[in-house]
């Protein structure tokens, strides 16, 4: 089986230093996509989402960010290699990223069709006619009527500025797209919409694609792989089907019980005990052992290695080197 | 956006009464009784009280303000000088396109230095070379102007001789002078200019920008500084207003015959006439440069634009 990978990220190690105090926010990260695909990545806010996803473009702000170690292939290009030069055009036409918040990732001074054009000629050699030509197709696709493209942002409601947002990241077809928290800021009726129809595109361009999100309703429609994130590491990837169904991660048992059980509504909410540690003063062994109720002494000694189920499902729990472990959530199920 | 640019025209009126009636009756009350100059101790009482009254100067203050007005509106009229016997009006036009030709010298000058340094200061913000560039900057308002002019004119037009140390002929006279000027204003240029980009250089819509793939060039001089505009465009309005109004000292050092050396000479002679006219001539070109720069705001920013323009909408609908 031949597989193409979109983007490959091996061993990340991403920190930020403020004031002198170094905030670990990615450490180890390994993640592969493919062509086609939809990984989501989850966790809790602080988790090093963001960052990972920043990375992938080298767009971390340095300062105070710095990419520590790790090498990360975009369509086979290495961009840590790369020349700035080079680097300008992988980003945009290779990879492209959507960014949390619609309300403030357009330029309030430009047009929402220059904006678009921007991108287009910035990678296709077309003159300015037709590049504009281009963007305003782009618009339609992303279902907003070509007269509006000589708006500005500020004209366009939340909805409506995430689809210019998402025009711009598509305009030149990437093949790999990161949607940072796309639908957030949406209201629910209008993510439904936004998520429909970046599906819809990620067929059509054939995209392999990240979706970064909280809510895991959203990755239970659209995406093929989820790996969840804990304070800088992936603690559990596979399948959607494994993860879901197969949960072995503590973390990621606490996840889905601190969701609202539509089915059945007597159930008790059980949140996550506790916050999540300190960045910049991470343990040295597995770091949710302090929220984790299967905890034992050899957690907090050294970090957990990662146990196979499967080709494609792992989870970073030092709990599984008894072979008989289950968490609840399996038990139930298996 | 008409609506704006009328209502903004309509604010000028208030300002120039206001500003014309107090410079009027402070430099009339000041200056004392303009005929003691003009040979009053040899005329009889008749013949002085004639005088005053060709003069115009036996009415009220504030019906010689309304006539003075009057005739400034009607027919363009600031009088006649009492020593020098010319009109005031062309006094004033004869020396406005050198103190003109000089600010917008002056100005340039200080834009093209301070705004690549603010950009780069905020780019480069917290480095060494921040501090260097702002450091630099306030030397420039430090440094007193007549002083730095008398140091440029030993430099570059006594020992070097490139450069001509007085008068207003040709090209080259302009650079000695406009450099003094722009360069105290740099300061407050360059801090303007630095601290607007770095309200936006971490904005999101720069990201953006970046993950499209835009060089960073394009990313800092297009999207970062034309957020930037607004404050750096007040400054370079105000920077020119007050070239415009204050280079009397370096229009002193330089012999450069603009409007601020045809006001200190008239403060000499005690020429109240010509005082009063140029100050207020100038304080309607200032007013009408603030009204411009206001006015491009709109043009920066299309958030103030579209607000004019829905309040128009709004009352149309009404
Ligand atoms: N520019 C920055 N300077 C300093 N620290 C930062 C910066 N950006 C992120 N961090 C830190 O890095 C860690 C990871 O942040 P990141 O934004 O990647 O989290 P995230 O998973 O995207 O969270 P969220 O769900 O809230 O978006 C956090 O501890 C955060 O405080
Ligand atoms: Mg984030």
């Amino acid at each position: 089986m031949n597989k193409e990978y979109v983007l490959e990220i091996e061993d990340l190690t991403v920190e930020y230093v403020v004031e002198g105090e170094v905030t670990q926010a990615v450490t180890d990260l390994n993640l592969k996509v493919e062509a086609g695909t939809t990984v989501g990545l989850v966790g809790e806010t602080g988790a090093g989402k963001t960052t990972t996803a920043l990375a992938a473009l080298r767009l971390v702000p340095d300062p105070p960010g710095t990419i520590r170690s790790g090498r990360i292939l975009v369509c086979g290009q290495d961009i840590m290699k790369l020349s700035q030069k080079q680097l300008y055009n992988v980003r945009g036409q290779d990879i492209s990223m959507i960014f949390q918040d619609p309300m403030t990732s357009l330029n309030p001074v430009e047009t929402v069709g220059d904006q678009i054009t921007e991108s287009i000629m910035l990678h296709e050699k077309l003159k300015r006619p037709q590049a504009w030509e281009k963007a305003l197709e782009m618009l339609e696709l992303v279902g907003i009527p070509r007269t509006r493209a000589m708006e500005y942002p500020h004209q366009f409601s939340g909805g409506m500025r995430q689809r210019v947002v998402i025009a711009i990241a598509l305009a030149c077809n990437p093949k790999m797209l990161i949607a940072d928290e796309p639908t957030t800021a949406l209201d629910v009726t209008i993510q439904a919409q936004v998520l429909d129809m970046m599906k819809k595109l990620r067929d059509q361009f054939n995209m392999g694609m990240i979706l970064i999100t909280h809510d895991l309703g959203i990755v239970a429609e659209i995406c093929d792989e989820v790996a969840v994130m804990y304070a800088g590491r992936i603690v559990e990837m596979g399948t959607l089907d494994e993860v879901f169904n197969h949960t072995r991660h503590p973390y990621t048992e606490g996840l889905f019980n601190s969701l609202p059980n539509i089915k059945n509504r007597e159930a008790k909410l059980q949140p996550i005990p506790g916050l999540m540690p300190d960045p910049t003063d991470l343990p040295v062994g597995c770091a949710f052992a302090p929220r984790c109720r299967y905890a034992t002494e050899a957690c907090k000694a050294a970090q957990p290695a990662a146990h196979h189920f499967s080709d494609t499902h792992f989870a970073a729990c030092t709990a599984y080197e008894d072979p008989s472990f289950r968490i609840e959530r399996s038990k139930d199920r298996e | 956006m008409h609506k704006y640019i009328l209502k903004r025209i309509l604010m000028l009126i208030p300002v120039i009464f206001g500003v014309s009636l107090l410079v009027f009756c402070i430099m009339n009350v000041a200056s004392g009784d303009v005929t003691a100059v003009m040979g009053a101790e040899e005329l009889d009482a008749q013949q002085l009280y004639e005088l005053k009254e060709s003069l115009g100067l036996n009415d009220p203050l504030l019906v010689r303000y309304v006539k003075y007005m009057w005739n400034l509106i009607t027919k363009g009229d600031l009088g006649t000088g009492y020593i020098s016997k010319e009109p005031v009006m062309s006094l004033f036009l004869n020396r406005f396109p050198n103190t003109l030709k000089l600010a917008l010298g002056s100005t340039l000058v200080c834009v093209i230095l301070s705004i690549p340094l603010g950009i780069y200061s905020a780019v480069h913000h917290g480095s060494i070379a921040d501090n260097v560039a702002m450091v630099g900057a306030l030397l420039g308002l430090s440094i007193p102007n007549f002083w730095l002019g008398l140091v440029l004119i030993v430099i570059f037009a006594l020992r070097l001789g490139w450069l001509p140390s007085e008068g207003a002929v040709g090209f080259k006279s302009i650079i000695l002078p406009a450099i003094t000027i722009g360069t105290g204003f740099m300061a407050s240029m360059t801090r303007v200019t630095r601290s607007s980009m770095l309200d936006v250089i971490r904005s999101d819509y720069l990201r953006t920008a970046r993950a499209k793939g835009a060089p960073e060039r394009q990313v800092i001089y297009k999207h970062a500084l034309k957020n930037a505009l607004i404050p750096i465009i007040t400054s370079i309005g105000e920077t020119f207003a007050t070239a415009l109004g204050g280079a009397v000292v370096t229009e002193a050092v330089f012999s450069w015959p603009g409007v601020g050396r045809l006001i200190i000479d008239s403060i000499r002679s005690r020429d109240t006439m010509v005082v009063v006219g140029c100050i207020i001539m100038k304080t309607i070109v200032i007013s009408v440069i603030l009204l411009i720069v206001d006015i491009l705001y709109a043009f920066v920013d299309p958030r103030i634009k579209s607000h004019y323009a829905r309040a128009r909408k709004a009352k149309i609908d009404e």
